[in-house]
């Protein structure tokens, strides 16, 4: 297979082929760290992920709608102010679902699971109605597509850099959130001591109902960034489910760590074995390590108590 | 229930101007005098007790209004709807108005079978314009081969299949395929195929005769590369890359799905513009309909092979393409299969006036041989295999989400779903 | 005092009066169509009961019983198709005696794996066996090492996808995205008639209360009441000195084993199987069939299944749009209001006010999932 390339086009492909596990890695990311962040905190997982993913990428294309035909200048930033709105619709129906339905539901995490796969239904439809049921195409800037030369034999897509980008920054604010922030301290307070946080004088229930709020809002701003690699119609969220359960529950519970060692081994292992065997049987065999890994080590990767 | 025959003009749009639009279609159709109902006794025209009255003759439509399949089943829908119109317009089928009974299969395939012998056996409906998927045609065979039922189905498919029952009006895999394969060598100087698909019998069973055509029957052309994904998988990097490594002419892409939106959108930002034509990137999986959901500056310079386009020059398809936005909306845009399924009513048509009655098997009989002259692809006729005589086209995408069409085969391409030497 | 019969007095007239509805009711009211498809949507009450018991007392939620019943579909699928590809049938292929999607993919001998598939008695073992088989190894991994709950659920997901994409890809061997179609007769019996299928049904009545019977019957045992506590208090019963892991998967396997002779019937009922059968939607699907009748009762696992079955057969004929906006509300409401589902409806509400007209024996209590408040808990 390698033999007649030179050793600068090898290297080319190599790098290119590394750069396409860190675009996946970035994506999984992406779509783990909102689901992460409620299951860590509620061991809820929410089934309506990928329909809140795909809210955002909505609001993505309405916010190139109304820019394409009011503020044409304006194009080339409207992404910016697209993925600031998914933050805030998602985040804000969220909020509105913890409220209405999870907080009913805390004490039984199997329970939650039917109720949000309901709650997925009903946004499905609802997508339908008000969009359609045809795929909707958004259009991204110029200065988005195609790909940039890093040298004259490899060749990085833009989109796939600004996902990455994207991942990292995310990563490192829900960080500083964690870490530096009341929020983030009420949250591992109640983490390690429900009862105690709430004797101590933290309001469990806002810092849960802010916790769905945040992830939710994450789930918006990747599907908002997914527009650019992916397709956007109500059904489309499904495409999604399957792989961020698994990286979330790979992780670990508790451990935004966890969620990012997962991403990067599960993507890396399927990036890598796409490139050498076709796409479906890597698709089963990463599918198998996963669930074969995880029936040594159900609790995951890195977990701070075992869940049940 | 079931949706009758009630005439819905979503846009308002007025019925004067829908049968504008068909009086210039059925001036360039055959209509034959003297086809009034008296003319035909339901009793000597139907003896097997199918849905026929005097004035009326009832048939099926069966295709998916919801569920994934429903974005692309739509377009089938609305074409067959306004050929019933139309020929309602002249005055219908020996004398009489065809009324539907719409049934929704809602993308499950056991609801397809039981939606069918419900057509077939209670409601004895007279044909059935349906199905999309193989996967529901697979389906629905045994029951329309138990009860002799006969079906119009539209879409490009793997052939492979001959039923006595099924009228296929898509092509079948030869047909679209290897004079596409031929043209892109001969034209284009293309050495080097990547055949690339979603992982189900369609695209594998296309690729197995786009690999036999390349390796057997073209002169020092060779396959560098196949590979398959899930359906539903959304991130091709990896193959990008691949294909990168291998330099093919050519990327064979046979992509459905949301897959297809996602694969074009990572080509394009890979910086594999198809335009460049460096790799040149042909498909069969992309028609009208889906460059809505890819985005027309992704797939802008792909090449589909096909045997309609929307941008067809021809008097019939001006006219079609005028009557279908004039009932359905100005922003419609008609794909190949839309077109195929339009076809179904009209080849219903000819063969029962042809054969004189509305019996099933007489109408079997009557069926291969007959032309369509008045088809918006130009002319099929009906083989006796079942499916049809037409022309394969190769179009080039453009930005605004159509085609241009360069090039036509100068002959009716012959259906072939058994081919040999491709097994 | 719990009474040791095998059904309490209530028990015997609730299963009296499903049996009246399903072998005398429905076939008197409904014409030969419509019976059939209530003959499908018994099937899936075979996998709504082995649920009631997995999940319903014993607390394991599994969102992959698609596989099971996929699993004991295709099992069917082989043996009838195998049946409908004799020579003479298939004498147009390039290599008749083989199933049709093998020839269009080119395979000239039947794999050896399909073999056993030709004889009658093996076909029902295995309907039976393969299930179970991979009911075992997953529970088996999982449950030894304490992992159930949210977890199991994703892991049954990820099972899913797999066998699903598998099934697909290997065309040449499993028909693909297609499935197994045209399926023709059951050693010799044709099964497309109206008068077999309406024999199919009343098979699947009796079918689905032999295996009432025996879920009874572990639910009035011993392991039944293990399970309930299993389900409540999981680290109690392990320090009991139970092997808490061999009762969940027993009791996993045997809802597969059930699951699996529903997608056989299935087959038989509907003459075909496919991948759209196993997949994520349907697995989940089956649950609600579950929740909705009640989740604690297996004769409302019944009602559930045949009602919400009927529910989306009429709803999607009618008002397309709305179904899948109901489906989605009876999910939310099923868990939030009425978590016991109808049988817990008629448990709370109607029976009092019947057996207030009527005094009898007051029925023995089966405790609610921790959660529940305790009116529920005395009825049921």
């Amino acid at each position: 297979m390698f033999s007649d390339y030179s050793w600068a086009e090898l290297g080319a492909i190599f790098a290119m082929q590394g750069f396409a596990g860190l675009i996946l890695f970035s994506v999984f990311v992406l779509m783990a760290l909102g689901l992460a962040i409620i299951f860590g905190q509620m061991g809820v997982i929410n089934m309506a992920h990928g329909e809140f993913m795909i809210l955002g990428a909505y609001v993505t294309y309405m916010t190139s709608n109304v820019f394409a035909e009011y503020m044409p200048a304006l194009f080339g930033i409207y992404f910016f102010i697209a993925m600031i709105l998914a933050f805030i619709v998602s985040g804000t129906l969220g909020l509105l679902v913890e409220w209405g339905l999870i907080r009913h539901l805390y004490k039984r995490p199997l329970d939650t699971l039917l109720a949000t796969w309901g709650l997925s239904l009903i946004l499905q439809q609802t997508y339908r109605s008000i969009f359609g049921a045809r795929e909707v195409g958004v259009s991204i800037p110029d200065w988005m597509m195609g790909s940039y030369a890093l040298t004259w034999l490899i060749e990085i897509p833009i989109n796939g850099m600004f996902v990455m980008t994207l991942a990292l920054g995310i990563s490192l604010a829900i960080w500083y959130l964690m870490y530096r922030s009341t929020w983030g301290r009420n949250v591992r307070a109640i983490n390690q001591n429900r009862v105690m946080a709430d004797a101590v004088g933290i309001n469990t229930a806002w810092t849960d109902r802010l916790t769905f709020g945040i992830g939710c809002g994450v789930a918006g701003v990747a599907g908002s960034a997914f527009t650019m690699i992916g397709s956007t119609g109500p059904t489309a969220g499904q495409l999604y489910i399957v792989d961020t359960f698994l990286v979330v529950v790979f992780g670990g519970a508790g451990s935004l760590l966890g969620t990012i060692a997962s991403a990067f081994s599960i993507s890396q292992a399927q990036s890598i074995m796409e490139f050498f065997l076709s796409g479906s049987m890597a698709k089963v065999l990463t599918l198998l390590v996963v669930v074969g890994i995880l029936m040594i080590r159900p609790q995951g990767l890195f977990s701070l108590k075992l869940r049940k | 229930m079931s949706d009758t025959e009630n005439s819905n003009f979503p846009n308002g749009m007025s019925r004067r101007a829908m049968l504008a639009g068909t009086a210039a279609l059925s001036a360039s159709l055959f209509t034959p005098k003297g086809l009034r109902a008296q003319d035909y006794p339901t009793s000597e025209v139907n003896t097997t007790g199918l849905t026929i009255t005097d004035d009326t003759v009832t048939i099926g439509i069966l295709h998916s209004i919801t569920g994934t399949m429903a974005i692309s089943e739509t377009g089938s829908v609305q074409a067959e709807k306004l050929a019933i119109e139309q020929i309602n317009a002249q005055g219908g089928i020996l004398g009489r108005k065809i009324e539907y009974i719409q049934e929704d299969g809602a993308s499950d395939w056991p609801t397809f079978a039981e939606k069918a012998r419900k057509l077939l056996v209670s409601d004895k409906v007279a044909s059935v314009m349906g199905c999309w998927t193989s996967a529901s045609r697979k389906a629905v065979l045994p029951v329309f081969e138990q009860h002799n039922g006969f079906l119009y189905y539209p879409t490009f498919y793997e052939g492979l299949e001959q039923s006595p029952n099924v009228i296929y009006t898509g092509q079948e895999a030869t047909q679209q395929i290897i004079a596409g394969l031929n043209w892109v060598t001969e034209t284009k100087g293309a050495k080097t195929f990547y055949l690339l698909g979603s992982d189900y019998i369609w695209p594998r069973t296309s690729n197995k005769i786009a690999r036999a055509h390349i390796e057997k029957f073209m002169d020092g052309t060779s396959v560098v590369g196949e590979e398959y994904y899930p359906l539903g998988h959304t991130q091709f990097n990896s193959v990008i890359n691949k294909i990168r490594l291998r330099r093919p002419d050519v990327i064979y892409a046979i992509v459905v799905g949301g897959s297809n939106v996602a694969f074009y959108k990572q080509l394009r930002a890979a910086g594999i513009d198809p335009a460049e034509e460096s790799p040149i990137v042909l498909t069969i999986s992309v028609t009208e309909d889906e460059i809505r959901g890819i985005g027309g500056e992704n797939v802008d310079g792909a090449y589909a092979c096909m045997k309609y386009f929307q941008s067809l020059e021809n008097e019939n398809n001006k006219a079609f393409v005028a009557a279908f936005k004039d009932m359905w909306g100005e922003d419609m845009v008609i794909g190949d299969v839309t077109q195929a399924a339009y076809l179904g009513p009209w080849l219903w048509k000819a063969a029962v006036e042809k054969a004189g009655s509305f019996d099933v098997d007489k109408v079997r009989e009557a069926s291969p041989g007959i032309e369509l002259t008045s088809a918006p692809e130009g002319y099929v006729r009906v083989h006796e295999n079942h499916h049809l005589w037409s022309k394969t086209r190769v179009g080039r995408a453009r930005t605004d989400g159509q085609y241009d069409v360069v090039f036509e085969t100068d002959d009716l391409v012959e259906p072939d779903p058994y081919p040999e030497g491709y097994q | 005092m719990k009474s040791a019969a095998f059904m309490s007095r209530r028990e015997v007239v609730g299963f009296a009066l499903l049996a009246a509805i399903i072998f005398i009711l429905l076939p008197v009211m409904l014409d030969g169509f419509r019976l059939n498809l209530f003959g499908k949507y018994l099937t899936y009450a075979f996998v709504a009961i082995g649920l009631a018991l997995c999940w319903g007392a014993g607390g394991i939620l599994s969102l992959g019983q698609g596989i099971f019943f996929g699993l004991g579909g295709y099992c069917m699928a082989m043996f009838l198709k195998l049946e409908a590809s004799t020579p003479e049938n298939t004498a147009i292929q390039s290599t008749p005696g083989i199933p049709d999607f093998m020839d269009w993919n080119q395979i000239t001998e039947l794999p050896a794996w399909w073999e056993p598939f030709y004889s009658l008695f093996f076909t029902l073992f295995a309907v039976v066996a393969v299930p179970v088989i991979f009911a075992f190894i997953i529970s088996f991994a999982m449950f030894t090492r304490r992992v159930s709950g949210v977890y199991f659920a994703i892991i049954t997901q990820a099972v899913v996808s797999i066998l699903t994409i598998l099934i697909i890809g290997q065309q040449g061997y499993t028909g693909g995205v297609n499935g197994i179609t045209d399926l023709r007769t059951l050693n010799g019996w044709d099964i497309r008639t109206e008068e077999a299928k309406n024999t199919l049904y009343f098979v699947n009545g009796g079918l689905l209360f032999a295996v009432l019977f025996v879920a009874q019957y572990v639910r009035r045992s011993k392991l039944g009441r293990l399970l309930i506590a299993m389900r409540d208090q999981e680290d109690r019963v392990r320090f009991s000195g139970y092997n808490v892991a061999s009762f969940k998967i027993f009791i996993f396997c045997l809802g597969a084993a059930f699951a699996g002779i529903g997608g056989a019937m299935f087959t038989l009922q509907v003459g075909f199987m496919s991948p759209s059968l196993i997949g994520i939607v349907p697995s989940i699907e089956m649950v609600i069939f579950c929740a909705v009748g009640g989740r604690l009762s297996i004769i409302g696992a019944v009602y559930g299944a045949l009602l919400v079955n009927w529910a989306k057969t009429s709803f999607s004929e009618s008002f397309p749009e709305l179904w899948l906006l109901g489906l989605g509300g009876l999910f939310i409401a099923v868990v939030m209001f009425f978590p016991n589902g109808l049988a817990g409806i008629w448990a709370e509400k109607i029976e009092p006010r019947l057996l207030a007209l009527w005094p009898g024996k007051a029925a023995p209590a089966e405790p609610a999932p921790k959660g529940t408040d305790a009116k529920t808990a005395a009825a049921e």
